[in-house]
């Protein structure tokens, strides 16, 4: 019988060795039904859409909290079109400030979540998106 | 043939993991891909790697990978990891890439996590369907890591050429899978994590264990006795030792023609699982229906043993057209 479920890869590219804010929300997408991708800390942005592309995932969440996301994440956008993975949603965890997450979004970034985010919030934005398609 | 089917035979990764996702999730595309595939199928080496979670699968996995690619830079390897899905929620944390570091960006290296969806065996029901799309579409080593949970989950060996038991000591009792039939399954064992204290009474026990299910130790080439194998999956060391075996089981299974038997067993397997998963959906149908409800009726009021329900309903519907 035919079963489909949402796939999403947590990757954390850069330096910072925190993972907690991951896997938490890690966890919250596995008790939502969706199967999650973990790959762990120090990801290169060529391992995130290496990953992304064989495991054929519906989203990408990133977490940065380095600092680095302005270099990071348009490298991982810019990749990811190069390896034709256009239709996959890419979300953003970290210490964003507005103007950079502005920016990020108007390069293709599907929505960037604060520090204080709830991990509900950030399910039902992944639901809703393929409730609709 | 389809654009899909083209795609994947002319090395499009992106269309390989595609057709992987149609596979997994039982869609008609799915099928219709792996049907069309399938006489491309039968050259890859399936390995399987098992044994109780932690004692250093996926490790061992990475720096088997890379061993073999630096070996033979043409060599084209797969690995699919088998990770439990939460029974709660149906969904679950794939979280093997983690130790895959090495291996992680070789273009001749393809990593597909896969969750359990309910199958209680170690593998999902269809990881042997996605191992045959990955056979199809070109890779020469198949490595298959199973779930890590316990000393049931023995499905792999109907469905790997070479099967590597992974122990580890410090994992609770003096060898985890040594007491069910995980040894009898086991081609190669390694003994992993070979850096900690306890690793050569791990190995004793390992080794008598081992002696009771082979008594007999004449070595004339025909009867395979796994080695023990001591490995550090986090540095490497010893994993040369353990592609050298994996080597050696093929041509010991080529030369004994048991080969093309372990290839029959794992195909045979195959459909076994499909007509059954087949019949159960069939059956799911079936207790729909009116009929079924009432004979549960009458075993409600104790009317009807369930025996003889059984025989009134095999009048009915499918349990008579299948027999
Ligand atoms: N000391 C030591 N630690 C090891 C060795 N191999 C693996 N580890 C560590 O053991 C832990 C588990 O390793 P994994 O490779 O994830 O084990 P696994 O069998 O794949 O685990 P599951 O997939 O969860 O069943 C990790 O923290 C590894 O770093 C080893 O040879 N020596
Ligand atoms: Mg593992």
């Amino acid at each position: 019988m035919e079963e489909k479920k949402i796939r999403v890869l947590i990757a954390k590219p850069g330096l910072d060795g925190h993972d907690r804010g991951a896997k938490i929300i890690a966890r919250a997408l596995r008790d939502a039904g969706m199967e999650v991708i973990y790959t762990g800390l120090r990801q290169t942005p060529e391992m995130v859409v290496q990953a992304a592309l064989q495991e054929d995932v519906d989203v990408i969440g990133l977490s940065v909290l380095s600092g680095a996301h302005m270099s990071l994440v348009p490298r991982i956008l810019d990749l990811a079109k190069q390896a034709k993975l256009e239709d996959v949603r890419i979300f953003l965890g970290g210490i964003i400030p507005a103007e950079d997450a502005k920016a990020l979004i108007k390069l293709g970034v599907k929505a960037v979540y604060g520090p204080g985010t709830s991990t509900t919030q950030v399910v039902e934005d992944i639901q809703t998106l393929f409730e609709k398609a | 043939m389809p654009e899909l089917v083209q795609a994947i035979l002319q090395g499009d990764r992106r269309a390989l993991a595609r057709s992987i996702t149609l596979v997994e999730n039982d869609t008609a595309q799915g099928q219709q891909t792996l049907d069309a595939l399938f006489p491309k199928t039968g050259k890859a080496h399936v390995v399987g790697i098992t044994g109780a979670s932690g004692a250093g699968k996926s490790s061992l996995v990475n720096c088997l990978v890379d061993i073999l690619i630096q070996q033979d830079p043409k060599l084209q390897v797969a690995v699919i990891a088998v990770d439990p899905t939460s029974p709660f929620s149906g969904g679950s944390v794939l979280g093997d890439r983690i130790r895959m570091r090495a291996i992680a960006e070789n273009p001749n290296v393809f990593i597909r996590s896969m969750a359990s969806r309910g199958a209680l065996g170690g593998l999902a029901h269809n990881t042997q369907a996605v191992s045959l799309v990955l056979d199809a579409a070109g890779y020469d080593f198949i490595l298959v890591e199973t779930v890590g949970a316990g000393q049931s989950e023995v499905e792999i060996a109907s469905l790997a050429h070479s099967v590597l038991v992974v122990e580890a000591p410090g994992l609770g009792d003096d060898i985890q899978a040594a007491k069910a039939g995980i040894m009898e399954i086991a081609d190669i064992l390694v003994l992993n994590k070979a850096d900690k204290a306890d690793v050569d009474a791990a190995e004793m026990a390992l080794r008598s264990m081992l002696a009771m299910g082979y008594p007999s130790t004449k070595t004339d080439g025909s009867v395979w006795v796994p080695p023990i194998l001591r490995t550090v999956a986090t540095d490497g060391k010893g994993v040369a030792e353990v592609v050298n075996a994996i080597q050696a089981h093929a041509e010991f299974l080529h030369s004994t023609g048991t080969w093309q038997q372990r290839d029959q067993t794992r195909l045979r397997a195959f459909l076994h699982g499909l007509l059954e998963r087949k019949r159960n959906q069939e059956w799911q149908q079936f207790i729909q229906k009116e009929e079924f409800k009432q004979v549960l009726k009458k075993i409600y009021i104790h009317e009807l043993s369930p025996y003889a329900a059984v025989e009134q309903l095999q009048s009915i519907s499918f349990l008579k057209n299948s027999h």
